[in-house]
């Protein structure tokens, strides 16, 4: 069973104001009335709740707290509706703070996400290290909206904020042997409860293929919703990969190491015949527990049902031709 | 034992009555808090997984619930409890037929060649389609009338209540990802339920045989 904590929700943060602040009271007299309420008013209510549900925020007000102010809006999805951002931050997979959705904006709550540093190493010229002042200097910042496909059936639509992993690259110098890029999560049992289970094999590692790992799509986000990464979505650092499944976006990034060889990631060890190294959103290969032709759109609603799922999750324009000639089948 | 010394105490007919009355309510808050919550919006990011969950998750209770009475017959030797059985097999029921509902019409939209194209695909839904089908005999034999057409076959059909129970927790197992705490919960209650049946069983087939030997040796002395 899901329990939510409703009360730690921040979301009157990006809900347009009136309309939340309207709910809550709209919520609170219905309370008071509700033994007379009739049955045409319950399904008036079903109405009206559903429709603040699906309200997208439009001009949305971040956090002055936790801004990051300089940014350039981009042409990424900028045609498609956003997923509110209570459902953003309180719907995450991020097993390193337990294994329900809710609870790692529960449990991330005295994560510190600053001071922060990366190291480098593998195939690279010499092993480094960054801090996170200065990767967030290291390139512009961008505001890209990505469609976000996670390997169970659910989509959602999220303003990151960040700058293209190969500019990372470039900076991490890698030497000619580099053919893959490998991703290690923070493995803290003292500030994630989630690593005192042996659930998956920590820290959580993932990987993507150098080209993968260049192109242009390919973000390293340092935020949504104009403000600074939630601890709960991957603070201060992440991964977003929008054309794979949501598993391969790494969160909470400590280690970046460039190999010859392509890299176990933990998703693979904990189900070789469930996920593989690839992950590419791909409507015609079923997961063995999940359709993959169809998706429910986070925020859509109870009656919403399913949409499409698209090849590539609609990025194919970009990404296809890294795969032109591969069974995509075998190498799911 | 508390338990046992609880169930001792046998309730009178309006005691009972109270009871069960209580019980049949009881059962029906999950359900009221979900329309609740369904109109006030409280269901959450993924309110078709939040249905899917939470009926799927009383209906399993409450088939434990109901198999755990016997058990309580067998190690205490109270029988009062056992006329509940009836309310809460059927309890399960409507909530198993609300959590199928709910995959059907919510989540599918009653796209057929979706829906058995998953269930064809997919063992854990094919698990739990089976258990569902299987409840829906024993759902409309549950009245006194079905019980006098039946008679001893009546007994027999609701055996399958074990392979319904367990094909569920089958299904919750195969369903969760990685960290299968809650499914091994129930699938460990399942099986001391079970358990305590076969003690039983085995026991009374034993004294059995070794009264049948008693007799014959009586016979040849």
């Amino acid at each position: 069973m899901i329990i939510l904590h409703k009360t730690d929700v921040s979301s009157s943060e990006i809900t347009p104001k009136e309309i939340f602040e309207d709910r809550r009271r709209f919520i609170k007299q219905a309370g008071l009335g509700l033994l007379a309420t009739s049955a045409l008013a319950h399904s008036n209510l079903l109405l009206a709740a559903n429709s603040t549900h699906h309200t997208t925020p439009v001009g949305y007000q971040s956090k002055s707290a936790t801004a990051l102010p300089n940014f350039t809006k981009t042409a990424y999805g900028k045609e498609e509706k956003l997923t509110s951002y209570e459902d953003v931050t309180t719907y995450n997979n991020f097993y390193e703070f337990g294994t329900s959705k809710s609870e790692p904006a529960v449990h991330s709550k005295l994560f510190k996400p600053y001071p922060w540093t990366v190291s480098i190493e593998g195939e690279v010229k010499k092993n480094k290290t960054i801090g996170i002042d200065e990767i967030l200097k290291l390139a512009p910042l961008e505001e890209r909206i990505y469609r976000m496909r996670c390997v169970e059936g659910w989509s959602m639509v999220i303003p990151w904020l960040g700058f293209p992993l190969a500019q990372l690259i470039k900076w991490a110098e890698p030497n000619a042997n580099a053919k893959y890029v490998e991703f290690i999560s923070l493995a803290d049992s003292q500030q994630m409860p989630g690593i005192n289970l042996p659930i998956l094999d920590w820290p959580y590692v993932e990987g993507l293929r150098m080209d993968e790992a260049m192109n242009p799509l390919t973000l390293m986000a340092v935020g949504l919703y104009g403000e600074k990464l939630p601890n709960q979505n991957g603070a201060p650092m992440r991964l977003v990969v929008p054309w794979k499944y949501g598993f391969k976006g790494a969160k909470s990034i400590v280690k970046i190491r460039f190999t010859e060889k392509m890299p176990m990631t933990t998703w693979m060890k904990a189900g070789p015949r469930e996920y593989g190294f690839y992950a590419n959103v791909n409507p015609q290969v079923d997961h063995p527990r999940w359709t993959q032709s169809s998706e429910k759109r986070i925020g859509a609603g109870l009656f919403a049902g399913r949409i499409k799922t698209q090849m590539f999750n609609g990025y194919t324009e970009q990404v296809g031709q890294m795969y032109a000639g591969m069974d995509l089948r075998k190498n799911f | 034992m508390a338990i046992k010394q609880f169930f001792q105490h046998t309730p009178s007919r309006r005691q009972i009555s109270w009871i069960k009355s209580t019980l049949f309510l009881l059962c029906l808050v999950p359900f009221t808090r979900l329309v609740w919550l369904g109109v006030y919006d409280g269901l959450g990011a993924n309110p078709v997984e939040f249905v899917e969950r939470s009926t799927g998750f009383w209906a399993l209770l409450i088939l434990l619930a109901t198999l755990s009475l016997t058990p309580v017959r067998l190690l205490w030797g109270v029988t009062w409890q056992l006329q509940f059985r009836r309310m809460f097999g059927l309890m399960m029921f409507f909530y198993a037929s609300l959590h199928i509902t709910t995959y059907l019409w919510l989540d599918y939209g009653f796209d057929w060649a979706d829906i058995i194209k998953d269930i064809i695909k997919h063992p854990y839904v094919l698990v739990g389609a089976a258990a569902y089908l299987l409840t829906v005999p024993l759902a409309v034999t549950s009245n006194q009338y079905m019980m006098q057409v039946l008679r001893q076959h009546w007994k027999q059909l609701h055996l399958s209540v074990y392979l319904i129970a367990t094909l569920g927790v089958v299904h919750f197992w195969w369903l969760v990802k990685k960290d299968i705490r809650e499914p091994l919960f129930y699938a460990v209650v399942l099986a001391l339920l079970l358990g305590v049946r076969l003690y039983y069983k085995l026991r009374q087939m034993k004294l059995k045989v070794d009264r049948a030997r008693k007799v014959k040796l009586s016979a040849v002395i």
